[in-house]
This record gives structure tokens, sequence and C-alpha cells, in this order.
């Protein structure tokens, strides 16, 4: 039974490509679009009927948006589920725990420093100052969380992450305030967006989030022992603190590069591995696998009405996000405190 | 089997001693039972050699310092039993059982089949086969001992450590698990150490008992030697008879000031 979730998850996501490239104004017919894809694949040559000037849209416009929310949903949801495992705190993700505003803040700093003056720098200065914004935040919400807390504490540690995030926010609206002339292009960054979407982005997140999921994917089973507490998990011989700085190292690149593109898309990582534990058990070594998947097809699904709704001027797909992510958040509160 | 030896074995909590001066030899195969009121520096003692508490003095495995080795290599001598092992409700038993094999997993490498040969081998000696898929969550409190003892079983260590463990359980259910503890024992060749506040039931499973108090060790001998009167007075304050039954059980009853007392 288990092991169908798997490909399951895998087709699902295959499907919300297609779906996500199929879906938009303008473009070509919707049923064309898989035979485009199909014609542009090696040894394969089918008359799809679909211009050249279509095409464009199909491959330059669609897919990397399509694309780049599928490792933006992956990112996110993968990060959430790892820090709700280090952290053994359902109720944490890479927004609640301060990291994103972190990241914004740091990303923020970049865009009013004249972005455009780093262009020629071998690597792009954006997601780096996004992840020292992001680790930083993680930090000081873990130490002031568990200071006054103590790790049992499931509610001390978001209640420190809403701090951390409203102190980030602020210093980040004085920095905007000081540099008017960028307010325009960080607002549209905040609400999060995926419709300016160019392969160029995808580049820019794809080693991160290749490097970060990789070392996540790697620890899903020591994820499944830090479950049972640090002392037993000590006890059964597992480095807990490497483990614990590894993972939260790792998600906060991941969570930090793709804020750096995306802008902040909040409850992903919250709802797709409540979401997965509820359907497939809540063992890391199905989380971590089915979070990756799960979260690609949750995030191109949710920017599909983003694109319909309003057309053409869009809905950022940070709202509709919100909109789903935080009655469901309201909800996990209500259930968890009920068993605690 | 396997001896552990302690030798001036001390564990310090800030300025707050839990225990001094600790030595004694538990050998291969034995039983030993801590006893001692709370405070008495048992969960230290256990603690310690799980690697979960600085301690002085040394303590080793068949002479060989524990504190040379690894985490994982300490894992693989000494399995242990929490006084309350937090149990994830939604992971299965047998998902629970397998993180038993930790200790002999390389740090991004998974189960092979031998690991889950012996999962499955200890779920049946457990009879906990028909529960193994049951998140842990839905098992009772003997089922739940049960397969926390599983786990310990898995990790294949030649000690084992169990902080009190059946606090938590009915009467009928100590016994079982008390006797499971005994059979695996005498089927593995284990050495066990435990801490238990049940002094009739420590004295009626364990080959010695070993009296603490104060982070001091008081006293340590068989059952008929240590639960004395006297010494239950002195160091728990109780007021309690202790009976010597006809095949050698020594029972414990405490009675109340101003009754039938003697």
């Amino acid at each position: 039974m288990r092991r169908w979730w798997i490909p399951a998850a895998g087709a699902l996501a295959l499907i919300s490509v297609l779906l996500g490239a199929m879906v938009g104004p303008a473009g070509p017919t919707w049923w064309r679009v898989p035979l485009a894809l199909l014609d542009h694949l090696p040894l394969i040559s089918i008359d799809s009927g679909v211009t050249s000037r279509e095409w464009t849209i199909i491959w330059d416009i669609r897919m990397p948006r399509v694309v780049l929310a599928s490792l933006v949903g992956s990112m996110l949801s993968l990060s959430g589920a790892s820090y709700q495992g280090v952290f053994r705190n359902p109720l944490v993700d890479p927004y609640l725990l301060g990291v994103a505003a972190g990241a914004g803040l740091g990303a923020t700093l970049v865009f009013t420093l004249n972005r455009s003056g780093s262009s020629t720098w071998i690597i792009d200065p954006l997601p780096l100052s996004a992840f020292a914004g992001g680790l930083l935040a993680v930090l000081v919400t873990y130490v002031v969380g568990t200071a006054f807390g103590g790790q049992k504490s499931a509610s001390t540690l978001v209640l420190a992450g809403v701090a951390v995030t409203a102190l980030a926010t602020a210093v980040q609206t004085f920095v905007l305030q000081r540099h008017t002339d960028v307010v325009r292009q960080v607002y549209s960054w905040i609400l999060g967006r995926l419709s300016s979407a160019t392969w160029g982005d995808v580049r820019l997140v794809l080693p991160y989030v290749v490097i970060s999921s990789a070392v996540l994917f790697m620890h899903r089973r020591l994820l499944d022992i830090m479950r049972v507490g640090d002392d037993e998990a000590t006890a059964l011989g597992a480095s807990v603190n490497r483990v614990r700085i590894v993972v939260v190292i790792a998600a906060t690149l991941g969570t930090s590069a793709v804020v750096a593109v995306s802008g902040l898309i909040g409850f992903v990582g919250i709802i797709v591995p409540h979401a997965v534990r509820l359907l497939a058990g809540a063992s890391y070594r199905v989380i971590v696998p089915l979070s990756l998947l799960m979260g690609a097809s949750f995030l191109i699904i949710a920017d599909i009405p983003g694109r319909v709704l309003q057309n053409p001027s869009e809905t950022p797909i940070g709202v509709v996000t919100a909109f789903l992510g935080a009655p469901f958040f309201l909800l996990l509160l209500r259930t968890k405190q009920g068993t605690r | 089997m396997t001896s552990l030896q302690f030798s001036g074995v001390g564990v310090r909590y800030g300025q707050h001693d839990a225990l001094n001066n600790f030595t004694d030899t538990v050998k291969p195969g034995e039983w030993l039972c801590l006893i001692g009121p709370n405070g008495a520096g048992k969960s230290s003692l256990l603690r310690s050699v799980a690697g979960l508490a600085k301690h002085s003095g040394e303590i080793r495995v068949d002479g060989s310092p524990l504190r040379m080795r690894s985490a994982k290599r300490r894992a693989q001598l000494v399995a242990y039993v929490p006084q309350s092992p937090v149990l994830p409700d939604d992971m299965t038993a047998r998902e629970y059982v397998v993180l038993g094999r930790n200790p002999f997993i390389s740090h991004f490498g998974t189960e092979t089949k031998h690991d889950w040969a012996i999962v499955a081998d200890v779920l049946k000696r457990l009879d906990l086969v028909d529960l193994a898929h049951r998140p842990v969550g839905t098992l009772s409190g003997g089922e739940k001992q049960r397969v926390v003892i599983a786990r310990a079983i898995a990790q294949e260590a030649p000690i084992l450590l169990l902080d009190e463990p059946t606090s938590a359980l009915d009467i009928g259910h100590q016994q079982q698990a008390l006797e499971l503890v005994d059979q695996l024992r005498k089927e593995h060749g284990l050495t066990v150490v435990s801490a238990m506040h049940d002094l009739t039931l420590a004295g009626l499973y364990s080959d010695r008992l070993c009296l603490l108090h104060q982070g001091y060790r008081v006293v340590s001998g068989t059952a008929a030697e240590v639960l004395r009167q006297e010494t239950l007075a002195e160091f728990y304050g109780v007021s309690a008879r202790v009976h010597h039954a006809e095949d050698g059980t020594v029972v414990v009853i405490p009675y109340r000031q101003g009754s039938n007392g003697n």
C-alpha cells in the first residue's frame, strides 16, 4: 500500500507540470501543448500545429514558471517537514520560524544596495544574502524559543518565530523607507511572484535546491530517530546536535534561495507535510520524498488560479497559499493543542 | 557475556552531586537492581552508562573504558530504556523498533535486509507481530512497554539498562514485563541493570540489590540481606514489615503507625 504513494505522487507531479503548461492567457489551444512538448523530445516527431510564437509562450513563459513553482514548492515543503522533525514541533515552517522574513530582509538589503551593480559578480549575492538573513533569524528564534519555553513547548518556538518575523519585517520597512526608489520592486517581490519567472531564475535557485534537498534526503532516517527525543536518540548512538545543525543549515539554505527569487510564499511548508502525514503515515522515510513531490504539485496547481483569475492582471501566489494555509494552520493548532 | 565495572563514578548537576564515588562490578549475565528513595542517584547512574550524564571516575565494559567509545559503539554495547520513553503517537510499532538498529547503520545509510530480519524476529518473539503496523499511540500501556523493550532488544547490546521499567504498569503487566526481561536475558546472556521502586519485585527478579541514598552506595547483596526492616526505615523512612516466604521470596509490606504494626 505504502509503496504506491511515491509513484502516485510522481505521476501527480507530472500531470501538474502538464496542466501548468496548458493553462494561461494567450498561447495555443490547451490540448496542443502536450503534443508540442512531446514533439520537442528527442527522437519524437509529432505535428502539434503549434506555431513558433506559441511555442515561445509555452517554453519561455509558462515552463520556467512551472519549473520554478515546482522547485519552490518542493523546497518549502521539504524544509517545513525537516524543521518540524528536528525541532520536534508540528507547528513550525520556514515562515513561522522567521527564516523567510530573515531571508527577505537579507534580499531587501541586496535590492537597496543596487542589485544591478552586482550583475558582474560570479555568484549572485541575492541568495547568499538571503541565506545569511535566514540563518540568523532561525538561530535567534531557536535560542529565544527554547530558552524561555524549554524543548517541550511547541508554542513558545512559534511565538519566538513571530517576534523574529516582526523584527525582521520592521527593519525591512525601515530600510525601504530610506530607499523609496526600490519600494515597488521589493513590494511586488514580497507578495510572492512566480509570474515573471525566467529560466535565469530557475538556474539561480536550482543548485541550492538540489544541494539542500540531497542533504535533507540523506537525513530522512535520522529525522525518524530525532522523534524519540534528544536523550533517547543519543542513547541510540545518534549525534543529535550534528544532525540538528546540518538539517537546519540545509533547510535554511534551500528556503532562503527560493525566497530570494520567489518572494514570500507562506504556509506551503506546513500544509504539504501535514497532508502527507495524513495520507501516508508519519515516517520521514515517506514524508521526505513525498513532500518533495507533493510540494511541487501543490505550488504548480496553486499558481493556476492566480493566472486565470483577474486575467490579465494576476493574483500573487503568496495570496493564494495564505488563503488556503491560514485556516489550515488554525485547524492544526486546535487539534495539536487538544492532544497535548 | 559482558561485565560492567564502576570505579569511583560520580555525577554532578551544577552544584549538586547526584552520585558520589560509586564503585561496583556487575558480573556477566547478572541482573543488578538499584533501589533507593527518589533522588538517590539511580537514574544518574544509569544515564552515565548510557552516555547521557557527564561523569567522573571510570565505567568499564569487559575491562575497557566506556568513555573512549564513540556514541555509536557505546550504543552497540549498551541499550537504555528510560523511565518515560518518548513514543511518537503516529509511528508504527515496527518503525519504532527499527530505530534500535541505528548503532549498526552508517550516518547516511539505510537499514539492510539483515536489520529488518532482526526487527521481524524481535517482533515475533515479543508477540508483537499483530501490532507491527499499528501506530504506537493506539497501543495500551502494557503493549507500549513491550514495544519499548523490543527496541532495546533489537539493539542487540549485551548490557540492558532499565529505568523504572514497570512504574506505569498494572500488577499483571509488571509481572509480564519483568518475566520478559528475565527470559530475554537468559536467552541472550544479557547483563541487566535496572532501577526499581517496587522492592518486592526488585528482590524477586534481580540477582542482587544495591541500595543508594543521597548519591551514596549504602549496601549491596541479596534481597534477604538488603531488604531489612531497619534499613528500609532508615533510608526510605517507611514503616514496613519484611516477610520471608518459604520459597525465599522477600516481601515488603508497609503498615500504618498505630495500627497492627509490630
